[in-house]
């Protein structure tokens, strides 16, 4: 692959899926690429990325996009995200949600689903002093291939292992041989869409509560900014986001702030929001 | 320093998880079956032991029932190691009192997120 090759591929990513990819990440390229190679028949990088060039197959870019971004994800990730859900989230929504008994939840970027399926459950698990709620997770994803596994909820050994409690593996999972099953109730509960973060979120509706987590870092601070003034713009007035525990809204947009009470937790910056989120959210 | 008792009959195991262990700054100490397990906890309660199933002399249930049955014998954090993985092992043993269960084979990764998950590591200790 020659340095023109290689600043296509950087080009044609950033591009349709926003991934800024540094030149220290050219070992990446050939590491995830190859197999993408084999799959379409192609002899060589430099194959792949004239055939990209010429903009015929669709099915190609996909697949390229999808074996370059990132989809490690497991159980309650980080856990304090889920620790900031159970104690302060929900508490604060169902107070504030008493009279409309709705909450809606967006996992942007939620690769495979556990990150969703992990909110499910705890929703679950506080069902007892939410009767007659509605809640909507709408977890999306650019990968198609990984929300077809999402989709099905079927997780290995290693992958229901990584940060999920054992008491919940037995309560929500199935045993197949060596794969594990989530219960078609907890999958019920998260609507698994296709969307790119360079693309229009207005469709998704507003939301309470959104995920964002690990997926920024992979984006230069221009489409940062985009994305979570566009995220901003899907929250309710009182929304809260979490962001990864490395990434941050300092410095990068006014359109949100952090709670400096609860670490990768934050509001829109109107000054009665975030007085009113840092009040109740404060322990 | 935390402390962390590890019950296998399987050297290489023991090895393999002191390892681990020690990395995530415990104290370990090892016990070659269920019976020697309960001599060390006599001597001194661990904050977590890592149990295997199958040991001869006192197996890991059995261990587990003695255990719970002792005075301070409920505060250990106790996780199940174990190659036997069926959901009715699981069950078995969260009746009998185990916190967590890991299933061999296993990694840092997941052992760390157990530790997390019981509040004996901290959470901020990255995976």
């Amino acid at each position: 692959m020659t340095e023109a090759e290689f600043e296509a591929l950087r080009v044609f990513l950033k591009a349709r899926s926003g991934l800024a990819l540094s030149p220290d990440k050219r070992y990446l390229v050939e590491s995830r690429l190859s197999a993408v190679c084999t799959r379409f028949k192609l002899d060589s990088l430099s194959h792949l990325i004239r055939e990209i060039r010429t903009g015929r197959s669709i099915a190609l870019e996909k697949a390229t996009i999808e074996a370059m971004t990132t989809n490690e994800t497991f159980f309650f990730r980080d856990k304090t995200p889920f620790d900031l859900f159970q104690d302060v989230l929900l508490p604060k929504y169902l107070k504030e949600r008493a009279a409309s008994r709705r909450l809606r939840i967006w996992c942007a970027a939620a690769s495979s689903g556990q990150e969703p399926y992990s909110l499910a459950m705890l929703l679950k698990e506080a069902s007892a002093r939410m009767p007659g709620w509605h809640i909507d997770i709408v977890a999306t994803d650019i990968s198609t291939e990984v929300l077809e596994k999402a989709k099905a909820g079927i997780y290995n050994q290693f992958e229901v292992q990584r940060g999920l409690p054992i008491r919940l593996l037995v309560k929500y999972f199935a045993q197949t041989g060596e794969q594990w099953q989530i219960s078609p109730e907890i999958r019920s509960m998260v609507d698994f869409r296709y969307l790119n973060l360079l693309d229009d979120f207005s469709r998704l509706g507003q939301f309470d509560i959104v995920y964002c987590r690990n997926v920024l870092i992979y984006f230069d601070a221009a489409l940062k900014a985009d994305v979570l003034r566009r995220i901003a713009n899907t929250m309710a007035a009182d929304g809260s986001l979490l962001l990864g525990a490395s990434e941050t809204v300092l410095g990068v947009t006014d359109a949100l702030a952090l709670d400096p009470a609860h670490r990768g937790l934050y509001a829109k910056t109107a000054p009665a929001n975030v007085t009113k989120l840092f009040a109740v959210g404060s322990r | 320093m935390s402390y962390c008792l590890i019950v296998d009959d399987s050297r290489v195991i023991r090895k393999i998880s002191r390892e681990i262990v020690e990395s995530l700054d415990f104290r370990v100490a090892e016990a070659e079956n269920g019976e020697a397990g309960i001599q060390a906890c006599r001597a001194e309660m661990p904050d977590v032991i890592l149990l295997d199933w199958n040991m001869p002399v006192m197996d890991g249930y059995s261990f587990l029932q003695h255990l719970r049955s002792m005075p301070e014998g409920s505060a250990p954090k106790v996780v199940f190691c174990t190659t036997e993985n069926d959901l009715s092992y699981i069950s078995r043993a969260l009746d009998a009192g185990a916190d967590e269960y890991i299933m061999k084979p296993f990694d840092k990764d997941i052992l760390t997120a157990k530790f997390q998950e019981l509040g004996v590591l901290p959470a901020s200790h990255s995976l």
